[in-house]
């Protein structure tokens, strides 16, 4: 089983990248995820990630793209409750890179 | 509103919940294992000959005859229906209502 | 693969999702679960009903370590809050009903305090003509 390495300590992953343990997330290992995606974690991303933890901490699910688009508008403005602006951030999905970075499992289906 | 049960009365609760939540009126359809409530005779016969006076009830043929229950045997007042009739009911009754 | 255009412009329709079976023993409710939040991207108007064993699904307090499945519980906190967002938001055009029937309910010796979401109970006769009156239904 592969997995990710921070400072010295494994995190294994599926073939996809997302890891096996939500549990065991910390912000050093959200870092070392998106440095494989490709991505420079920002304070707008980080917002992203946090309302995804705090939703999966309640509801036990990921939420489904338009719920995270509202969310979003509700709690950080009408400027950033919109797609385009999740998938600038995000450009592969934010609901497939977000939640990897987050440490969510994958989103099954449309939500 | 076309009701279907595909559970026999002796396994399951479906009919029952069936009977007491369709309207009277809508139509009910035993398909499945559900066709062994339409027949006579049985422990639980009761609850469709109770139920024909307050909905259309109807029953599909090619389950009764797989399962070797003559139409014959079938509760009065219950129409057999082959797959075709059961269409015409989908198409007649527009929502359908299965109760797993 | 054959095109289909959907011109879905102003169409409302009313679901209702007939929630029968206990948690966990089978598939079947957290399966509708999925159905209903789904369906929320649609923004049609839903009735989720829980009649017979499917209102064990509500009671408070799953507690799901010991037989290793996930305890999807927390997850109606979604359906509660879709419901609160649609009635507090003049925007949004669709009505949402959690509706417990009360037969199901006195029969397994519960009351409206045992739910962990707020619910409207109703009697069979009640529920009878809202579910008679939705356009489309989805068992399970």
């Amino acid at each position: 089983m592969a997995a990710y390495n921070v400072n010295g300590t494994e995190f294994e992953h599926d073939e996809e990248g997302y890891i096996l343990d939500v549990n065991q997330w910390n912000e050093d290992l959200a870092k070392v995820i998106a440095v494989d995606e490709g991505l420079d974690m920002t304070d707008e991303h980080w917002e992203v990630v946090n309302f995804l933890r705090e939703y999966y901490n309640e509801y036990q699910i990921a939420p489904a793209v338009r719920v995270l688009v509202k969310a979003i508008k509700k709690k950080f403005g009408a400027d950033k409750g919109s797609n385009k602006y999740l998938y600038e951030l995000f450009p592969y999905g934010p609901a497939k890179q977000a939640c990897k970075i987050a440490g969510l499992p994958k989103p099954t289906g449309c939500v | 509103m076309l009701h279907t049960v595909n559970k026999s009365p002796f396994e399951r609760t479906s009919l029952d919940t069936c009977l007491r939540l369709a309207k009277k009126g809508s139509a009910i359809l035993l398909i499945e294992d559900g066709v062994i409530a339409a027949v006579k005779g049985t422990a639980e016969s009761a609850k469709i000959e109770g139920a024909v006076g307050n909905h259309p009830i109807y029953v599909l043929g090619p389950d009764l005859k797989a399962r070797a229950l003559p139409e014959d045997q079938v509760i009065d007042g219950v129409k057999v229906v082959d797959y075709a009739g059961f269409v015409d009911l989908a198409e007649e009754h527009g929502a359908h209502n299965a109760w797993l | 693969m054959a095109e289909y255009e959907f011109d879905t412009e102003g169409v409302k329709k009313t679901f209702t999702f007939m929630n029968r079976k206990a948690p966990y023993g089978t598939v079947y409710a957290l399966e509708v679960l999925e159905t209903v939040l789904i369906s929320a991207a649609f923004e049609q108007h839903a009735n989720i009903v829980f009649v017979d064993d499917g209102v064990y699904q509500l009671k408070a307090g799953h507690d799901t370590a010991d037989i290793g499945m996930k305890n999807f519980s927390p997850t109606f906190g979604i359906i509660e809050m879709e419901k609160e967002d649609a009635d507090e938001d003049e925007d949004i055009d669709m009505v949402w009903r959690i509706l417990v029937e009360k037969e199901s309910m006195e029969a397994r010796g519960l009351s409206e305090d045992d739910f962990k979401v707020d619910i409207e109970v109703v009697t069979a006769a009640e529920l009878a003509d809202i579910v008679d009156a939705s356009d489309c239904v989805i068992g399970g």
